[in-house]
């Protein structure tokens, strides 16, 4: 039978195991078909340059494309289908996406930045256009008619002056391998790209792309059916908990193992400073690792007080320093001013808290191993396996399963390690899910920073010199993947030395100030190995920190000015067609008044607008957000949003309006709930009590979005664009609607009561 | 110290044989090997692990499997088939509402037993109601579209 829908290739190359794996289960997996090799013999090397490592034509005209970026949920997958139907000249029911794997697709950098579509759905369009280009080429040979007299529809290729003559996909290629080597920029990861010498389709023709198609794995998950990470079962599996320490940065001085003697089959597994426990049943596992025994080293007071974290921040010395602005002379220009405006932010450090904490199985035996894991970065959790396993990377198998929710490089990362370890440890297959004061409290957390804003206007209102400045963690202690032990809890804990990069960044957008200069520094880490508190990727890493600062900023020069927040912007964004537009398009739609000065409410509930715009990597968004604010309980409610998104061309509309959404709503939860919170020793944000959400009597009553199309361009991004761009348009809104200029989120009903009082 | 316990899961009889004091949801998902409930926190803080026991929804995570004995329990799967949906995953489906879809168990079981009771609610009961569900992705918006969508269908 040729697979045909997604689920069924999964099932038949053997990616989700589910109680058929045998003792040398790895062989069988590996011997089970790779990639389409169960039905098409002879497959080339699964190298980025060869066209069949993209595409395959299966005997009944069904397309799968080998996709090496990941869906998280929002549809790219759906997308990638739309890309490549549009260019084969197939329905868009033809084409199935298979995705990380690393028996199947190449490294294309997992999910990453938002570069789904923009770069990994590019790359599947260039070869899926090249693979039409071959079985046209073919169909012309077979027909004996010029190719361009040649058209194709759903995978037939005829000559339109006969209209009986064809021949279909299937006929021309079905079942066997294209062998076509393609151009690669012999890069992996986000950077690999094919040049083909087909050119794909001009936009004015485009029938899949930019029609809206639904997931179908939505009906699977929501009839409970879809099998996540957490159902992957191999016979013979031990169950893993990992114990962390009570207090960060403490190492086990001795473990007890008869304190978990009476539970059955629970075992100590220990290699250096990492403890952990398995039992053949799951339940039994998490109670052993309740009851086990452990002394720590004392307690080393590691972090500072989190009073005082900002202030930390603040007084730390740097461990580097960039400056990628820095135009004209805003030293000379703020001298001559006629007025400084200057303010400081705060933003705290913030929980992936996935829904569920991470779950990963791994089977090491044999010389061999395969790992599943929910980690957003298959290809590169593989590669980190490998080296804890100590063995060859073309020995080991990476497999995605969909797992509980993943922004970023969270807490399945250091599951994959954990699972890995574990397995190579007992020799058994282990499957390990971290309980939820795991998931939250020791996931790689986003970066805290602190931000100043400091402009010059002239007499008139005129902005003469614009300084912007960050300092703060990097925002990679640990990496953003986990290729290396390095970056992982297990491998830090049995030797491996983490390095953090350093990387912070500037506010993305084009505002024309004469004098400009954005600059930044960051921190050392608080403690290096081991700690719940190390800052990595949170979506849109370091997004909504800046621009929760710089576009709060922008609102107060132009208050200071005398101006309306919107066309205080427009004035300076006159330059940029395409950046004005998302806020004239915004401000029309949500028809935005003009205001120099905020309206404060006189009731208990209080209500304003406030308007921010930010770009992303080509993304440009523009938000006005309607809030209440209720002079009793401090409590903020985010009502009513309105969006403007430009993403270039859209491939799926229906799917990117429902992708803003999660955006909006997740990033009010980082504006209006969350912190992650810790004391000298630990960290103490370590559930849902500890560390709130938003939930649905938070939401908004209305989103609207305006989607602005631009077919001419290529796809950008939109899985995180909108997020940085919500935190500032309710700060502003809050200050419409109250006259009090919140400067530290999480803003909280408590810190808004306060900052009420304060007027 | 384990005990045989029995009880009926989407209409089938099963049995585990447990510690008392096990959870539930470890007897659905890890001894049984159904898909759903979901494990998110183990303290009845995000209704993941919601299951009907009887037909009242409960966090199967905090329920020891001895109190479930003998009882029905419905999960997310037998609230409803392809071929014969419950008017909330129909609801969910057109408004493709999950992401992540780790949450579902919880709002879908908690809707179904709320539409129930409140077969036209506002959108403030609604809100009300699903207090204490969680959903990391911020799918609420279309949430409260199905929850809607659903109640309209079954008035």
């Amino acid at each position: 039978m040729n697979p045909t829908t997604r689920r069924d290739f999964l099932k038949a190359s053997g990616s989700l195991v589910v109680s058929v794996s045998i003792p040398g289960s790895v062989a069988t997996a590996f011997s089970q078909g790779i990639g389409s090799s169960a039905t098409i013999g002879g497959k080339p090397p699964l190298v980025p340059d060869q066209l069949d490592s993209w595409i395959a034509i299966f005997p009944d005209g069904s397309v799968t494309a080998y996709f090496g970026k990941m869906d998280m949920g929002q549809g790219v997958d759906v997308a990638i289908a739309q890309m490549v139907a549009e260019e084969l000249d197939v329905t868009f029911d033809r084409v199935s996406v298979v995705m990380g794997d690393t028996a199947t697709s190449c490294n294309q950098g997992g999910a990453s930045g938002s570069t789904g579509i923009q770069l990994g759905g590019v790359t599947l369009r260039n070869a899926a256009s090249e693979a039409r280009r071959i079985l046209v080429k073919r169909a012309a040979k077979r027909l004996q008619t010029p190719a361009e007299q040649l058209v194709v529809e759903d995978g037939v290729v005829r000559d339109p002056r006969y209209g009986m003559v064809s021949v279909s996909y299937g006929e021309l290629i079905g079942g066997q391998h294209f062998h076509h080597k393609v151009e690669w920029n012999k890069r992996y990861g986000n950077a690999l790209a094919l040049k083909v010498q087909a050119k794909p389709k001009d936009p004015s023709q485009h029938k899949v792309v930019g029609k809206s198609f639904p997931q179908k794995i939505v009906a699977e998950k929501v009839y409970g059916r879809a099998e996540y990470i957490t159902e992957v079962k191999v016979e013979g599996m031990l169950h893993g908990r990992v114990i962390r320490p009570p207090n960060a940065g403490c190492t086990p001085v001795a473990v007890d193992e008869s304190s978990i003697r009476s539970i059955q089959g629970a075992r100590v597994v220990r290699d250096k400073n990492y403890v952990a426990v398995v039992a053949e049943r799951e339940w039994d596992a998490v109670r052993a690792a309740e009851a086990l025994k452990v002394t720590w080293t004392p307690q080393c007071a590691p972090y500072p007080p989190m009073e005082k974290l900002h202030q930390h921040i603040r007084e730390a010395k740097p461990n580097g320093k960039g400056m990628p602005v820095n135009r004209g002379d805003v030293d000379a220009a703020l001298k001559g001013a006629a007025r400084v405006v200057q303010a400081e932010y705060e933003w705290p450090l913030q929980s992936h808290a996935s829904m569920g904490p991470a779950c990963a199985v791994a089977d090491v035996r044999g010389g061999e191993a395969r790992l599943w894991t929910g980690s957003q970065k298959p290809h590169f959790a593989r590669d980190g396996a490998a080296k804890i396993a100590g063995l060859p990377i073309d020995k080991v198998r990476g497999t995605w399963v969909m797992g509980p929710g993943c922004y970023g490089r969270n807490d399945a990362g250091d599951a994959a390690h954990d699972a890995t370890l574990l397995s190579k440890l007992t020799g058994r297959p282990v499957r390990v899910q971290y309980m939820r004061h795991e998931g939250t409290g020791w996931d790689p957390k986003g970066p805290a920073a602190v931000f100043r804003g400091k402009a010059g206007l002239d007499a008139a209102g005129n902005v003469v010199a614009y300084e912007f400045y960050g300092k703060g963690f990097t925002r990679q202690e640990v990496a953003t993947n986990e290729s290396d032990p390095k970056d992982t809890i297990a491998g830090q804990l049995t030797g491996w030395k983490p390095k953090a990069t350093i990387i912070f960044q500037h506010p993305a957008e084009v505002y024309g100030f004469e004098n400009k200069r954005c600059w930044w520094e960051t921190i050392p880490t608080l403690l290096e190995l081991g700690s719940p508190l190390r800052v990595s990727h949170l979506r849109d890493p370091l997004g909504p920190e800046l621009h929760f600062a710089s576009e709060s900023f922008i609102d107060e020069v132009a208050l200071a000015a005398g101006a309306d927040p919107v066309a205080f912007r427009l004035r300076y964004l006159a330059h940029d067609a395409r950046h004005a537009a998302v806020v004239k398009a915004v401000a029309e739609k949500a028809r935005w008044p003009a205001r120099a000065n905020p309206n404060r409410g006189k009731g208990d509930v209080m209500v304003g607008r406030g308007v921010s715009y930010t770009e992303r990597n080509g993304t440009v968004v523009a938000m006005i957000a309607e809030v209440e604010v209720d002079r009793r309980s401090g409590r903020v409610w985010a009502k009513k949003f309105t969006v403007a998104h430009d993403c270039g061309q859209i491939i799926n509309p229906d799917g990117l309006k429902l992708t803003i959404e999660g955006n909006i709503v997740q990033a009010m939860s980082r504006t209006l709930f969350e912190e992650v919170r810790f004391n000298e020793n630990n960290v103490a944000s370590i559930d849902w009590a500890t560390y709130p959400i938003l939930e649905l009597a938070d939401a908004p009553e209305s989103v609207e979005i305006v989607l602005i199309n631009r077919p001419e361009m290529r796809p950008q991004g939109a899985g995180e664009p909108a997020t940085r761009t919500v935190p500032a348009a309710i700060a502003n809104a809050i200050f419409d609607a109250t006259g009090v200029r919140v400067r530290k989120v999480p803003i909280t009903p408590e810190r808004m009561k306060a900052a009420l009082a304060r007027i | 110290m384990t005990q045989k316990f029995s009880f009926v899961v989407d209409g089938k009889p099963a049995s585990v044989t447990a510690d008392p004091a096990m959870p539930l949801l470890y007897a659905l998902h890890a001894e049984l090997g159904l898909n759903n409930p979901k494990f998110g926190c183990g303290k009845a803080q995000c209704g993941a692990c919601t299951v009907h026991l009887d037909g009242a929804p409960v966090r199967s995570c905090v329920m020891p499997v001895s109190a479930a004995a003998g009882k029905h329990i419905i999960t997310l799967a037998g609230l409803g088939t392809p071929e014969n949906p419950h008017p909330l995953q129909t609801a969910y489906i057109a408004e493709q509402v999950p992401q992540c879809g780790y949450c579902l168990s919880g709002w879908v079981m908690t809707a179904a037993a709320f539409l129930k009771s409140n077969p036209k609610p506002s959108d403030a009961d609604i809100r009300q109601a699903m207090a204490g569900i969680k959903c990391r992705c911020g799918t609420h918006m279309a949430i409260m579209r199905a929850i809607k969508r659903a109640a309209q269908a079954m008035a």
